[in-house]
């Protein structure tokens, strides 16, 4: 897939398995190039400075706020949102995990919160209570999901250890 | 035709066909003025409608709610969703079930009384059938109700009352485009507004030229204070404003009030003042007389999703997709501002984030709707910033409780007087011929900047919001003042008046048990007239072992009471805290009586966020300002509680079949905050009056 925008530079970049490039200014944020140009509107906005994690990606499998990443520093990159997070059809454990447990009231923030969780289980496939929370730390709730998504991340660390 | 009162906004709304639909498709369109802001409202309905109509929950298909074709239900607000939406809804349903089975009983000719309905199938005794689907015939439904049709018994029910799932959550989950800031439309323009220096500054400089003319910029507006700018490209509008910020210049002086002297600002202003509720008694010998302030700072609603519109003009008709809380109110004020008249605006509802009140949905609308002007057909989609989520939308506003309690000689109430100030807590749109929304004072003509005022005490009240007491005492007296100036803009906030209110009483009733050595849940139980209000303090003193607690240094127990608006939603809250550097809330646990609960797991999710919101407010949140400008503008300097600070919640939800729904979304915020409070008394000894109870308060006792 190619954005167009203008003629210049190109950025290549990998985003949910697929190729793609983009022409837009180099120094874009990453979120507006994945939103408006990929279509792929999971990546949510919330302050732009890296205060509330609503607009958290994986980059090369690691954590990275989309609004303030820069499309030039990701060429090349492997950049996995929301919407990449499901293997096949069937969705990320955390993502079942979260319906079961009803674990959200307006659910903006979940985005970045099951990009957050993902990461915390493909490193440790057993975190305590704690360690979630204290992963979590960086993305707020304002609707008061917290505990909620709590246990999911905890159901969705159980499940996967059980059927890996 | 006849004026029957009819239930909820059926009354209003009285064509079957506004209500609900069927399909040959095998589901039913059911629509609702109400709109979902993070409340699980939309899965409530479509269990009520499931329910009435013997359907498969997955067969009712919620309408998006729009002022083209929805009941007209004025705002989501209030925990009336239920009451209004809900009820009629149900009435609506029993009405369209038993013309759909009459039409059933003809075609197979049965008497309507042998068929019965299941799965939106309807079977006569000998196993012939039709169906919903089979029979559908939307002229069926084009009358008005009668409201002679009951809706079912509680026995017959079998999807109200269950915890059925979030209808809108796989989408959340899901990552896919459900928010109004997800919006696509062909050709879409993204639109940034820059906003004053501060609420009274006027423009002084302006230059266009830089922001106009960099790539993909389409066009800079201006009208009067107004300014944005209109591009191709979202990160270009993000640029383009953010050139135009450095380029205008304001001239600003000081408007605001001292945020170190608020309750004496508060107290010491003109106001419009009104006694709420009185009862006198004949006097005994007073004893003794308490008195105390309470007070609460302003509060942001802080939602994690800046307000966003979108906004089309075409042949001078106007489009809108918003989240607001009120689609027909975002109409009418729209209207008085373009001078059009309000059929040729349409305002659809998409979703949003957390909605807690008035916030900035109405006004981004407005400003997506002026922007738009500029670019006659194309859609423009205006996101705010968080600087402007956390600096412009309406505050819920600072307030100061004084109570004054006569004791007799045993230290039992006999008369006590309440004065409440506050700014009033509703400048919502459409409710006068001036609008409300941000932008329309900051125009070349503008208008007049509308001053918040409080709803009428019979619909719940706003600063006065249960600011009496739910105790039977011989006598009291309340006042309301009502701020006539508003240097901070104020509106509706979750609870309105209701949470520092009932952190006040609960406050002052504590002093007061404890002064007589009673136990506070003790004292309460025998103070309390309503059964239901008793059971509620019981559960939740049953749940949390309040009666087996045990008190360790530096940790305090405390509860709270109250039956929301006096008429809504029967509320306790045990709370369990610790004294370190700051207060840490680890615990609470409530009983919540709303009647019967459509969705009791909804009901449980809305109070324990109600719960984990009401505790940050309570130790952590204050809008922060010097004479100009609002300086809490960012997470960092308006923090809120996060995941590994907020309580352990755990909710009790007393079911009653039987019972009258009422809303859930407001119950917990005044209880938990008592619960807070005194708590916070247990642990250390001290009483600490002024939220938010943070560590610098507690350094300055």
């Amino acid at each position: 897939m190619t954005v167009a925008v203008e003629a210049g530079a190109r950025v290549r970049l990998e985003v949910n398995g697929k190729r793609c490039e983009s022409a837009a200014a180099a120094d874009t944020p990453l979120i507006y190039v994945l939103r408006n140009d990929l279509g792929l509107k999971g990546t949510r906005f919330g302050c732009g400075t890296e205060q509330c994690g609503s607009c958290l990606v994986l980059v090369d499998g690691k954590p990275a706020y989309a609004c303030t990443t820069p499309l030039a520093a990701v060429e090349g990159r492997k950049i996995t949102t929301v919407e990449g997070l499901a293997a096949g059809r069937e969705p990320h454990a955390l993502q079942r995990a979260l319906i079961a447990e009803q674990a959200a009231q307006c659910g903006y923030c979940l985005s970045g919160i099951v990009i957050r969780g993902a990461a915390l289980l493909a490193g440790n496939p057993a975190p305590t209570e704690a360690q979630v929370r204290s992963a979590l730390d960086a993305h707020l709730c304002r609707c008061g999901s917290h505990n909620r998504i709590v246990r999911a991340v905890l159901r969705a660390a159980a499940e996967m250890r059980e059927a890996p | 035709m006849s004026a029957v009162k009819l239930p909820g906004s059926l009354h209003t709304n009285r064509r079957l066909s506004q209500w609900l639909r069927f399909d040959r498709g095998g589901y039913v369109e059911v629509r609702t003025g109400k709109v979902e802001i993070g409340q699980g409202i939309l899965t409530a309905l479509a269990q009520i409608a499931a329910d009435e109509l013997d359907v498969p929950f997955d067969r009712v298909r919620i309408i998006p709610a729009s002022t083209t074709a929805s009941p007209k239900e004025g705002v989501t607000s209030g925990s009336l969703s239920i009451q209004d939406s809900g009820t009629a809804l149900r009435h609506a349903c029993a009405e369209a079930r038993a013309l759909y089975v009459q039409r059933a009983a003809e075609r197979l000719r049965v008497p309507v009384d042998a068929l019965d309905v299941r799965g939106g199938e309807i079977v006569a005794p000998d196993g012939a059938r039709t169906s919903y689907w089979e029979l559908v015939d939307d002229a069926l439904l084009e009358r008005e109700a009668s409201g002679a049709v009951p809706p079912k018994s509680v026995h017959a029910r079998h999807t109200i009352g269950t915890p059925a799932a979030r209808i809108d959550l796989p989408d959340k989950v899901l990552g896919r485009p459900r928010f109004v800031q997800d919006l696509e439309l062909p050709g879409l323009l993204h639109g940034r507004v820059v906003r004053p220096a501060s609420s009274r500054a006027r423009l002084s400089r302006l230059d266009v030229s830089r922001a106009e003319g960099m790539k993909h910029v389409t066009r800079v507006v201006r009208d009067g204070d107004f300014i944005g700018v209109v591009a191709e490209r979202e990160e270009v509008a993000v640029k383009a404003a953010a050139r135009l910020a450095l380029d205008a210049g304001w001239s600003e002086g000081p408007t605001l009030p001292d945020s170190g002297q608020l309750a004496g600002w508060l107290s010491g202003e003109p106001c419009e003042s009104s006694t709420i509720g009185e009862r006198r008694a004949e006097g005994a010998a007073v004893a003794s007389t308490l008195r105390a302030r309470f007070t609460r700072p302003f509060i942001a609603h802080a939602s994690i999703g800046p307000s966003c519109a979108v906004a089309r003009w075409s042949d001078a008709r106007l489009e809108v997709w918003s989240q607001t809380q009120g689609i027909h109110n975002l109409q009418a004020d729209l209207a008085v501002v373009f001078a059009v008249p309000a059929h040729d605006v349409t305002v659809h509802h998409v979703e949003g984030a957390g909605c807690y009140g008035h916030n900035g949905a109405d006004d981004v609308a407005l400003d997506a709707a002026l922007l738009a002007r500029a670019v006659p057909g194309s859609p423009v989609r205006v996101l705010w910033s968080r600087e402007d989520e956390l600096g412009w939308s309406p505050f819920g506003p600072a307030m100061a409780v004084d109570l004054e309690v006569d004791l007799d000689a045993s230290g039992e109430v006999l008369d006590w007087r309440g004065d409440v100030f506050s700014n009033g807590h509703g400048v919502r749109p459409g409710r006068s011929s001036t609008p409300t929304l941000l932008a329309a004072a900051h125009l070349a003509k503008p208008f007049e900047r509308a001053i918040a005022i409080n709803q009428p005490v019979a619909t719940g009240g706003g600063a006065e919001r249960n600011a009496i007491p739910g105790y039977d005492f011989p006598a009291f007296q309340l006042r309301s003042h009502r701020l006539l100036a508003m240097p901070v803009r104020t509106s509706a906030l979750r609870a309105l008046g209701a949470f520092v209110n009932v952190f006040a009483i609960e406050g002052m009733v504590d002093d007061i048990a404890a002064a007589r050595g009673e136990d506070p849940v003790a004292w309460r139980l025998r103070h309390i007239a309503d059964a239901r209000g008793r059971a509620v303090l019981e559960a939740a003193a049953r749940r949390a072992r309040w009666s087996e607690r045990v008190k360790r240094e530096g940790t305090g127990f405390g509860v709270g009471y109250a039956r929301y608006k006096t008429v809504g939603a029967w509320c306790a809250a045990i709370a369990e805290i610790e004294a370190e550097e700051e207060i840490r809330v680890r615990r609470i646990t409530l009983a919540v009586d709303v009647g019967l609960a459509i969705n009791p797991d909804g009901v449980a999710n809305q109070v324990e966020g109600g719960a984990i919101q009401a505790a940050s407010w309570t130790v952590r949140e204050a809008v922060g300002f010097d004479r100009t400008r609002i300086t809490s503008t960012s997470w960092e300097e308006y923090p809120i509680l996060r995941f590994s600070e907020v309580p352990a919640v755990d909710v009790e939800v007393l079911q009653q079949p039987d019972a009258a729904s009422v809303g859930a979304g407001e119950a917990a915020h005044g209880p938990v905050a008592a619960a807070i409070g005194n708590a916070v008394f247990d642990a250390l000894g001290v009483r600490v009056r002024d939220l938010p109870i943070t560590r610098e308060r507690l350094l300055r006792l």
